[in-house]
């Protein structure tokens, strides 16, 4: 398969989860923001949605002031963000174009097709009253593309590199996404049990699709630490680092590619350290940097992607 | 030919009789109910939608996909017609490839005076880069697509050769593809020649222009990319055959040898099917700001590691200039009196011809030595007093860029529009393959200048296609 044609695939796929993932951060927090509104404290969760996404710069460049109306405006339709979700759909669309010849008609017609909804949505701007509604609606194009990706595709090279795209991006997010809330939650961590304390660590859950499942995994109280758990070392938990790990591991180790040594070697060591991973030791090392040598080893393995399979130079 | 109003028609001679090559036509046309044809034409405009098969437009709306529209009636060529048209067009070619091959190299026909030695050499699309190089079976034009057109009572006429990146090709196949799904029953009626294997003679011809001593060589299809105005048919010709289709950046040169950036590291390529212009081939040896090309192609080309699909050059050979000479190369490199006929053709760098055109601009067509896809063309008889004023002017400013014809009164052939059916003009631009011998599939691409009197028939320009049948007896 052609370089160029295994990097547009990879792009479309990761563009897509991050469309997924911007929508399900912004939609738990606009419920939070909704849920806060009794409390007097300032609200700080629009921030760390900027920085979960690492683009607080971006944003200030942009906007003097974080609000509600400003983080959505310029995470959902910016077309000047480069990971709005408008940004991403569009990006993903222009992939799939570039390769149509290698993704089934269904997945390309469903691609298009979301891509001008999108561009309807942008013109016509998200009503007051439907925002929670086009989160939902773009989480579902995303798990339709997926679904239709799964149900339809060959699995060759090319499926394998739209596998990889989707669970780098997804385990990424995940480990971000804990990351901030961890720190914004940390101070609270004297009143564990508390009102507030049920409703944020909840939200973090239900971001990731984990509210139910960690009911149904530890039937207790949720714990900082459990959640930590949950994300990170559970394999059955589809979005935790472990899972993603375990499909990403996969799919390197089918490519199998000529040069890919060292590719096999990061992955095989990341995934393992995954498997037999115990919380005690993740939290004596300090959570957060934890997390942060996790993103990084994420982004080495992207480059080693990269490296190995899509820019290929001459020796 | 001359300005006479007759047109030759290609389903009804003047009597309003059906010719014999188009009776079941008419008979399937009488029988069947106005609203299945109607249901019919909107099937296939949705299935062309669907399989999104369109061109690009420059200028005003850049960027836009278009649909070309698709007459649902074919255009029919009898089997006796297309034998004399085969033989013509095998016979042009060869004598395009024997010609495109000397001035190359010994430049014979320069020296025995049969062409002015100018009218080459101080030619810019004559690639100096391309003296002395020899090529694979002496092959310039692997892939020629010939405009023919039918004038006055009925004769074959060669309007332009294309022998660079001739395209229209992916619209015939898909013509037939919708007609045999649409109209099946008219294809049990008439024993139709199939064109349908194209795809497959294309490759076999690249193949077998592969530099010698290669075993099992790799094709593939080099595109300018998906703004291109023919990508579709780009990436229709790789999937079809099975090929890779590449951009410039999937390319590199090392060694001299090309090698294309696949998930498995480096893999040679030995033929190069290019629809990327001369020009933008090379930075190195060509345009320096060309993005679309590959740094070091020209070199491994030079050096005999890869074939080019069409060769680097062939423009000097299709040049409207060089359109006056084409039957005086068959002459020279054959021995033969040509078999397709050349429409007249004054040549505005001659004082005489330039004085004539100029009185009588009113009634012929002016080409741009260079121009094609029918931009940079005035329609004498239907321009107005004020375009024929501007293009006057354009002439002056520069004769030898203008070449000028007759006004041909093209043939005309039955065409579904708003008000029924109703005559439009036509041409035909067959597709002739030069690989270890000379291949075509019957007939070619029909286009249909749709709109009344129109007789431009380009895509660009609000033309259609029609499903080309060549009987076979």
């Amino acid at each position: 398969m052609l370089s160029s044609t295994a990097d547009h695939l990879f792009w479309m796929a990761r563009c897509i989860e991050r469309a997924e993932n911007a929508a399900r951060m912004l939609d738990i927090t606009y419920k939070m923001s909704l849920l806060k509104q009794a409390t007097q404290e300032p609200f700080q969760e629009w921030g760390a949605v900027l920085s979960i996404s690492g683009l607080h710069y971006e944003f200030s460049q942009r906007h003097k002031d974080i609000t509600a109306d400003k983080v959505v405006h310029f995470m959902a339709l910016d077309e000047n963000n480069p990971a709005s979700i408008y940004s991403s759909l569009k990006a993903a669309r222009e992939n799939a174009r570039a390769v149509r010849g290698s993704i089934t008609s269904e997945m390309w017609e469903a691609l298009n097709a979301t891509w001008l909804e999108m561009r309807g949505v942008a013109a016509r701007g998200i009503p007051a009253d439907g925002v929670s509604a086009f989160f939902e609606w773009v989480k579902e194009r995303s798990h339709l593309s997926r679904g239709i990706t799964y149900g339809t595709m060959l699995r060759d090279e090319g499926f394998r590199f739209i596998r990889l795209g989707t669970f780098l991006e997804r385990a990424d997010n995940t480990m971000r996404i804990l990351d901030v809330k961890y720190h914004i939650l940390l101070p609270s961590l004297q009143d564990v049990g508390g009102v507030a304390d049920y409703y944020q660590w909840g939200a973090l859950l239900r971001s990731v699709s984990a509210f139910e499942t960690y009911r149904k995994v530890y039937r207790d109280a949720i714990t900082p630490r459990r959640v930590a758990e949950l994300l990170i070392l559970r394999a059955d938990m589809p979005r935790s680092l472990h899972a993603c790990m375990e499909e990403i591991d996969a799919q390197i180790r089918a490519l199998n590619g000529t040069r890919a040594d060292e590719l096999m070697r990061l992955s095989g060591r990341l995934y393992s350290e995954l498997r037999f991973g115990r919380i005690e030791d993740i939290i004596s090392e300090g959570l957060h940097e934890y997390l942060t040598r996790c993103l990084l080893r994420l982004r080495n393995l992207g480059e080693c992607i990269n490296a190995t399979y899509f820019y290929v130079s001459a020796d | 030919m001359s300005s006479k109003k007759f047109i030759y028609d290609e389903m009804y001679a003047a009597d309003a009789q059906v010719r014999a090559h188009y009776d079941s036509l008419a008979t399937w046309l009488a029988q069947t109910p106005a609203e299945v044809v109607a249901r019919k034409r909107e099937e296939a405009d949705l299935a062309f939608h669907r399989v999104g098969i369109t061109f690009t437009v420059y200028g005003e709306d850049a960027g836009k996909e278009r649909l070309i529209p698709f007459d649902l009636l074919p255009r029919i060529i009898p089997a006796h017609e297309w034998k004399v048209m085969e033989a013509g067009l095998r016979q042009r070619v060869k004598a395009l490839n024997a010609f495109l091959h000397d001035v190359y190299h010994d430049q014979d026909i320069l020296k025995a005076g049969r062409i002015p030695e100018e009218a080459v050499l101080q030619n810019p699309l004559f690639r100096r880069e391309m003296i002395g190089l020899d090529l694979p079976g002496r092959i310039y034009v692997h892939v020629a697509g010939i405009d023919i057109v039918r004038a006055g009572e009925g004769e074959y006429y060669v309007l332009e050769d294309n022998l660079r990146t001739p395209s229209g090709v992916s619209y015939m196949l898909e013509d037939r593809k919708m007609m045999m799904r649409l109209l099946p029953d008219l294809f049990s009626r008439q024993p139709i020649a199939p064109v349908d294997h194209y795809p497959d003679l294309l490759l076999e011809n690249l193949r077998a222009v592969a530099v010698n001593g290669v075993a099992e060589p790799t094709v593939v299809v080099l595109t300018p990319g998906q703004f291109n105005s023919a990508y579709f048919e780009h990436a229709f010709l790789a999937q079809q055959m099975g090929v890779e289709l590449v951009e410039g950046s999937d390319l590199f040169v090392q060694d001299d040898n090309v090698y294309m950036r696949t998930t498995h590291g480096p893999q040679r390529v030995d033929v190069i099917y290019r629809r990327l212009d001369d020009d933008f081939l090379d930075p190195l040896a060509f345009r320096k700001d060309s993005v679309l090309g590959v740094p070091g192609l020209f070199e491994a080309y030079r050096k005999g590691r890869v074939t080019l699909a069409n060769a680097v050059g062939t423009g000097i050979a299709d040049d409207k200039s060089m359109y006056i000479h084409v039957p005086e190369m068959i002459r020279f490199y054959l021995g033969e009196e040509p078999i397709l006929s050349n429409v007249p053709t004054w040549q505005l760098s001659k004082p005489d011809d330039l004085k004539y055109v100029l009185d009588h601009l009113a009634e012929l067509v002016v080409k741009e030595v260079a121009g094609s896809g029918g931009y940079g063309m005035l329609v004498g008889p239907t321009a107005s007093a004020e375009e024929r004023r501007i293009f006057r002017d354009k002439i002056l400013a520069n004769p030898s860029n203008y070449i000028a014809q007759p006004t041909l009164a093209l043939s005309t052939c039955p065409t579904f529009v708003e008000s029924g059916i109703a005559p439009r003009h036509i041409d035909l631009r067959p597709f002739v393959l030069c690989g270890e011998e000379i291949t075509m599939v019957p007939g070619g691409l029909t286009r249909v200048a749709l709109k009344e009197g129109s007789l431009v028939v380009n895509s660009s320009q609000g033309g259609g296609t029609k499903d080309t049948w060549v009987l076979e007896y």
